[in-house]
């Protein structure tokens, strides 16, 4: 199924990539909803390893170990399941998000050395994810219709042809302006520029390696990079594997008290 | 006595950056713990008499060390502390939690030592009627202290929609109070020899607490039943008029609750209510055994801004058979309120990639008029290695309601944790 989708989508960009500016024609907002599918809601499930390393200007470095299971629902919907394997003083720790793409998310987060689950105030999802450069918007995707979207224009970069988007946002951001690079053929992004209301360019997302995994392209590595501060965070996921089976039971408070092993590892 | 207590935390810290994690892969026994420094002094010059009322409220060096082993059929985890007592100068142990959990079939147990924590209260308690320490509450150590761990026999069982936990304990453990030898605080029976006389070991003493939980529209809702003892003592004087014995009693008590929480209003709404149906003390006629009570409060937090946190919080406390209470009372008593109440507020900021945490956790009693803040600065000096400075305020107008009565008791901790 997802193998005759991405055929499809191949053989979609394929064809417009024969026609020059044929993408560009294209409802610009249904290439941001194609672009999110790829990006964000791969698969029926995800489980990955992930790696982040945040860089402070100095060179300062820290960690972060996670495994993240991801679940696709009904209507955009998203469960994540995020266990920290690192660093050791938040060893254990399970943050647990629904995601909604038009209503504020449900997180949960656990701790171990307390056997407590919280729940954590979600209204700002433009906020910090772990303290990484990353917002909790970048990791699981900002609503479509939050923005009103503008093809600029067809571009390469580095040899791959992206249509590149402006989007400019009609609700809460933390962006006056921001613009993607979308590869025509995977439809990820290869990169973000966020602008801020004085016009001025402030972070910078890189899709920096896509891998082939069970036929769906995926970004393995990517970089999210705070210009004014110099600070930024690397992401490599590893171990990667789509549709592997991931059960309600997993996205509930009881998983949260007794994380299941089997899917940790 | 202090500088040496910091000398030797600070050469158990060093000592302790040598060590690394282990990682025996094929047992799939992980090894891990820290090593903790962590000193408490009072501020306010004024001492308990006896060797342990010094400056220092608390000062320990402590190293835990966690096993943690996985199988097909369960698993086994152990949390132990070694530590030294720099105020009483001995070393001991804490077994803070042992247990085993299995799965049989859409169960799961978990037998032995453990952490039980329930209720959606931010530091106010009411459904969670596990055991607590408030010495180490109140004397700035780490929040993981406050849990007394119990020994117990705990169930989960349920669907993926409504699950249930349900606890036996079958040896009673009771609330931790402030030392007298360490903390100033009131006395209603000054100078009168105490003992204590705890349920005794009987079938029929273990305590049984139920939860039935499920998360509906986006609310944890849960329901609530234990049937045990009171865990903070009740006084019996052995006479009234010139008592000169004081017996710490633990009366039956039954606990019946509900919780929820979700979010709303731009943020997490919660409530909880339960009502403590004390057995023994029905009438309200005995001033030994404390009346039955309902108790509720609501909450709600909210992120303005990034990294900003607010909540708030209000208790209650409605007395039953008020005027018995009142009635029977000895005279000189200080008396509860009918409708205690307790408002709580907590600030949060983090700075820096959430490395650097100021906050202040605060309590404010309007009818005790009484007050306990709790500010704290923390900072992650690495991934391994953090500190916090922690103050503890109390306050008010008496000194005989529940946080007035430590205001001699102002300190200010320090710890420094170093996680393998």
């Amino acid at each position: 199924m997802n193998e005759k989708l991405l055929m499809a989508r191949c053989a979609m960009a394929l064809f417009l990539s024969l026609i020059p500016g044929a993408a560009l024609a294209e409802d610009p907002a249904s290439l941001v909803r194609q672009s999110q599918a790829a990006f964000h809601y791969a698969g029926i499930d995800l489980k990955a390893r992930v790696k982040m390393t945040l860089l402070t200007k100095e060179g300062q470095q820290r960690l972060r170990d996670l495994m993240m299971l991801r679940k696709n629902e009904a209507g955009g919907n998203q469960r994540y399941f995020l266990y920290f394997h690192g660093p050791a003083d938040v060893r254990g720790t399970v943050l647990m998000v629904y995601k909604y793409p038009n209503q504020e998310d449900d997180r949960w987060l656990f701790i171990p050395a307390l056997n407590l689950v919280q729940r954590v105030a979600a209204r700002d999802s433009r906020s910090s994810f772990v303290g990484s450069d990353f917002s909790y918007e970048d990791v699981s995707g900002r609503d479509v219709e939050a923005d009103t979207h503008k093809v600029l224009r067809a571009e390469a970069l580095e040899s791959r042809q992206t249509v590149v988007i402006e989007s400019v946002p009609t609700r809460e951001a933390d962006y006056a302006k921001k613009l993607s690079w979308i590869e025509q053929v995977t439809f990820l992004p290869l990169k973000e520029e966020y602008y801020d209301v004085q016009g001025a360019l402030y972070k910078v997302f890189t899709a920096d390696e896509i891998r082939d995994v069970q036929g769906l392209p995926t970004v393995t590595k990517r970089t999210m990079t705070n210009v004014k501060t110099g600070h930024k965070t690397e992401v490599v996921f590893e171990n990667v594997a789509y549709n592997v089976g991931l059960g309600e039971d997993i996205f509930t408070e009881r998983a949260l008290r007794k994380p299941p092993e089997k899917w940790l590892r | 006595m202090s500088m040496r207590g910091v000398f030797l935390g600070v050469a158990l810290l060093s000592a302790g950056v040598g060590i690394v994690p282990l990682r025996v892969q094929a047992e799939e026994l992980l090894i891990h713990g820290f090593l903790q420094a962590n000193y408490d002094m009072r501020v306010t010059g004024q001492h308990p008499p006896g060797p342990e009322g010094g400056d220092f409220l608390f000062g320990e060096e402590r190293f835990q060390l966690r096993l943690d082993k996985s199988g097909e059929k369960g698993r086994l985890f152990i949390r132990t502390d070694f530590f030294h007592d720099a105020v009483a100068n001995r070393p001991d142990l804490e077994l803070r939690e042992a247990y085993v959990d299995t799965s049989m079939g859409g169960s799961d147990v978990r037998v032995g030592r453990q952490l039980l924590i329930w209720g959606v209260g931010d530091y106010l308690f009411i459904n969670d009627i596990f055991a607590k320490d408030w010495g180490a509450y109140f004397s700035g150590r780490p929040v993981e202290y406050l849990r007394v761990p119990q020994d117990a026999l705990k169930l989960d069982l349920g669907t993926n929609k409504v699950s249930a936990e349900i606890v036996a304990m079958p040896f009673f453990q009771a609330d931790k109070l402030p030392s007298r030898n360490r903390f100033l605080q009131f006395d209603p029976f000054p100078g009168v020899p105490r003992s204590t006389q705890e349920p005794a070991l009987e079938f029929q003493n273990t305590e049984l607490a139920a939860r039935l939980y499920g998360t509906t529209w986006g609310f944890d809702t849960a329901l609530y039943l234990y049937r045990g003892f009171f865990r903070m003592p009740a006084l019996e004087a052995n006479q009234m008029t010139a008592p000169t014995l004081i017996t710490e009693t633990f009366p039956r008590l039954v606990v019946y609750g509900a919780s929820t929480r979700g979010n709303a209003l731009g943020g997490v709404v919660s409530a909880e209510v339960g009502y403590y149906d004390s057995l023994q003390g029905q009438a309200g006629h005995n001033p030994a055994i404390p009346n039955s009570s309902f108790r509720y409060f609501v909450g709600y937090q909210q992120q303005p801004w990034e990294d900003f946190t607010v909540g708030l919080q209000y208790y209650g406390e409605l007395m039953s058979h008020y005027d018995a209470y009142r009635a029977t009372l000895p005279s000189g008593f200080p008396a509860q309120d009918r409708h205690r109440q307790l408002m709580t507020l907590r600030l949060t900021q983090l700075f820096w990639n959430q490395t650097l945490r100021l906050g202040i956790f605060a309590y404010y009693s309007p009818t005790d008029q009484d007050y306990y803040l709790i500010p704290e600065i923390r900072y992650s000096i690495s991934d391994n290695l953090w500190m916090s400075v922690t103050g503890n305020i109390f306050g008010g107008r008496r000194t005989t309601t529940f946080f007035g009565q430590f205001d001699a008791d102002d300190n200010l901790a320090i710890t420094m944790r170093y996680e393998f």
